[in-house]
């Protein structure tokens, strides 16, 4: 009898030692495990021979490995019972992978939005229905069968010092149709402004806290000062002001009466062959200046007194008497 | 191009359009299987049985676009941005470059990382004979060999094969559910694709033990042509926004060993007011306590 339980005891410890080892994989590097992906990224060297000799046996049964290795794993983590199934709550996707789209920007405020918060305005909430006194009942604000519409007028009242042959209902909704393109070219300003590219007829319209470069200041700085009754023309200029880059120029033409094309060719012939030289009286007086100071300077008496001079001065070169 | 420049007109559009716009959270990438202006019968039932295992996030074209990814990216791109989908492959075949297939992926509609790849020895999903696992499972990926961490291009390679298979991103997942496993070996420049259904058998512990069955479809990859972002552009794509990282807890760590240590700041304590023990020789006036009295009635006595 002793020796049978000791039987018994011994295939027992065996058949646990067997259940571990069908579950347990050794590797000799860690296979690197991503539970979130359910991925497992295995780097140990492979087995060339038998990758060689049999190919499809040895990837299944490198699969099995790694699969057994992963799913252990995921056995570990915290389960839940939903609805007769067991589930296992995954962590994070730990593996970075590239976005599908750039990470979201916040809306920079509008136009209007900047205004009213310097005003201090803010939005009201409207009720969506309204009160109609003709029919007596509660109607939509807006949109189908909507109360108080001033759409559906039959007669308008024509003011007192207007065109009497003017068709008021036209005009209203000629009136109602510019609102409207208003505020549409008023919205894509916006989305102008907000991509920083430019607006025609306006210039720049760069968001306040974007910094400007010196061009694009003095672009708008040209623009402004144009940007009068009589363009720009009494403007007074600025003491170190540069004139406009890029401005449109005038074009000239020659008179069409008057001169004809043999005088024109003549007058630049005439001027090519002028001998007597030209006096450029700014060069002369400067010339003329400057070679009387050399003369002055001439080495000699004054020379050594002067630098006998400055010695008594000492380093100093702001000094001044 | 700024987006909102043409408004919707209808509330559908106007959907479709925000359910469009970059998120903080984003959803799970949608893939195109795009067949090119000439295509083997691998090639396109190499295209129709990885589409059958991703088939919810998904779109096979039936008409061919030809095109060449590699020569101009454009029409690519713009299919994605169409679609709405950021993941494509792209099969074709040619004389020079037999059983093509073309796996990459985009970022904000612009082309960031492709790589060609030559299909061998294909065993297609319907040829293996045995029980498929069901529609629409997220499948485990493996990677093995060393050379997807030595080599530039297969390591990019896996990163795009990880995108692309890893399916739905989930918090749960069902432990009988996990029934496909998709094993990626790369050797000797070749990376071989083998799909296996995974049975759960008992083992008498509570891990049970896996065995595998072949599946479909299987492939050998060659890699051919590459196209690599640029680190910049890489790095802006994996960028986190801040929204999205887990809020830092001040004042607590922890370590390998599962400890966790919290810091506590206190104001400085006021020492003139602190509550010693009671202790009665040092009460103040000792002269009015009932031993003090016995003490001295004793010395008068003596």
């Amino acid at each position: 009898m002793g020796v049978k339980a000791q039987d018994i005891l011994e295939n027992i410890r065996k058949d646990e030692e067997e259940r571990i080892k069908s579950t347990t994989v050794e590797k000799d590097i860690d296979v690197n495990l991503d539970l979130g992906n359910l991925l497992a990224v295995d780097s140990n060297p492979l087995d060339a021979i038998k990758l060689r000799r049999s190919k499809e046996s040895y990837l299944m049964q490198l699969a099995r490995g790694n699969t057994q290795l992963l799913l252990n794993n995921i056995w570990q983590l915290e389960t839940e019972r939903v609805e007769d199934a067991v589930v296992a709550k995954l962590p994070d996707p730990e593996t970075r992978l590239p976005r599908e789209k750039p990470i979201p920007k916040s809306k920079p405020p509008t136009k209007w939005e900047e205004y009213a918060k310097v005003k201090g305005i803010r939005n009201r909430k409207k009720g969506r229905m309204v009160w109609d006194d003709v029919t007596k009942s509660w109607k939509p604000r807006w949109g189908y069968q909507r109360g108080n519409d001033d759409t559906k007028e039959w007669v308008l009242e024509v003011p007192k010092n207007a065109n009497p042959n003017e068709d008021q209902f036209e005009k209203k909704m000629k009136e109602k149709k510019e609102r409207v393109a208003k505020n549409e070219l008023q919205r894509l300003r916006n989305i102008a402004r907000r991509s920083g590219k430019k607006v025609p007829g306006t210039g720049l319209t760069n968001l306040p806290n974007k910094q400007q470069s010196t061009q694009e200041l003095e672009a708008t700085f040209h623009q402004a000062k144009r940007s009068t009754a009589s363009l720009g023309r009494f403007e007074n200029n600025l003491r170190n002001e540069k004139p406009a880059k890029n401005q449109g120029k005038k074009r000239k033409f020659d008179p069409v009466i008057m001169i004809s094309e043999k005088d024109r060719q003549m007058k630049i012939v005439n001027e090519m062959f002028k001998k007597n030289p030209k006096m450029d009286v700014n060069k002369a007086v400067n010339q003329e200046i400057n070679q009387t100071t050399v003369r002055k300077h001439k080495p000699g008496k004054n020379g050594k007194g002067q630098k006998g001079g400055k010695k008594f001065g000492g380093k100093g070169k702001g000094k001044k008497r | 191009m700024e987006q909102g420049i043409v408004k919707p007109k209808t509330q559908r559009h106007k959907r479709i359009l925000k359910a469009r716009l970059p998120k903080v959270h984003e959803n799970d990438k949608k893939s195109l299987f795009i067949r090119g202006g000439n295509t083997s019968e691998t090639v396109t039932s190499v295209l129709k049985d990885l589409y059958a295992l991703k088939k919810p996030n998904a779109t096979l074209f039936r008409k061919r676009n030809i095109t060449r990814p590699f020569e101009n990216a454009t029409s690519i791109e713009f299919l994605s941005k169409m679609n709405d989908a950021s993941l494509f492959m792209f099969g074709s075949h040619s004389k020079k470059r037999p059983h093509n297939l073309v796996i990459g992926r985009t970022f904000d509609s612009q082309l960031l990382d492709m790589i060609e790849l030559g299909v061998e020895n294909y065993q297609s999903l319907e040829s293996v004979k045995g029980n498929k696992c069901a529609l629409a499972t997220k499948p485990c990926l493996v990677f093995a060999g060393p050379e997807f961490e030595t080599d530039d291009e297969l390591r990019r390679l896996q990163s795009i094969l990880t995108d692309f298979f890893r399916g739905p991103v989930i918090k749960n997942v069902r432990l009988a559910g996990l029934e496909h496993v998709i094993q990626f070996t790369a050797n000797d420049g070749r990376v071989f694709l083998r799909s296996y259904r995974i049975a759960l058998k008992k083992s008498g512990t509570r891990i049970p033990r896996i065995e595998l069955e072949n599946m479909g479809p299987n492939m050998d990859l060659t890699v051919r042509r590459t196209h690599i972002a640029s680190d910049d552009l890489y790095k802006k794509a994996c960028r986190k926004p801040k929204a999205a990282k887990p809020k830092k807890v001040k004042n607590v760590s922890g370590d390998i060993f599962g400890t966790k240590r919290g810091r506590i700041h206190m104001t400085s304590q006021d020492l003139g007011n602190l509550q010693t023990r009671k202790v009665k020789a040092l009460k103040r006036n000792l002269s009015e306590t009932k031993s003090a009295k016995k003490t001295i009635k004793r010395l008068k006595s003596s």
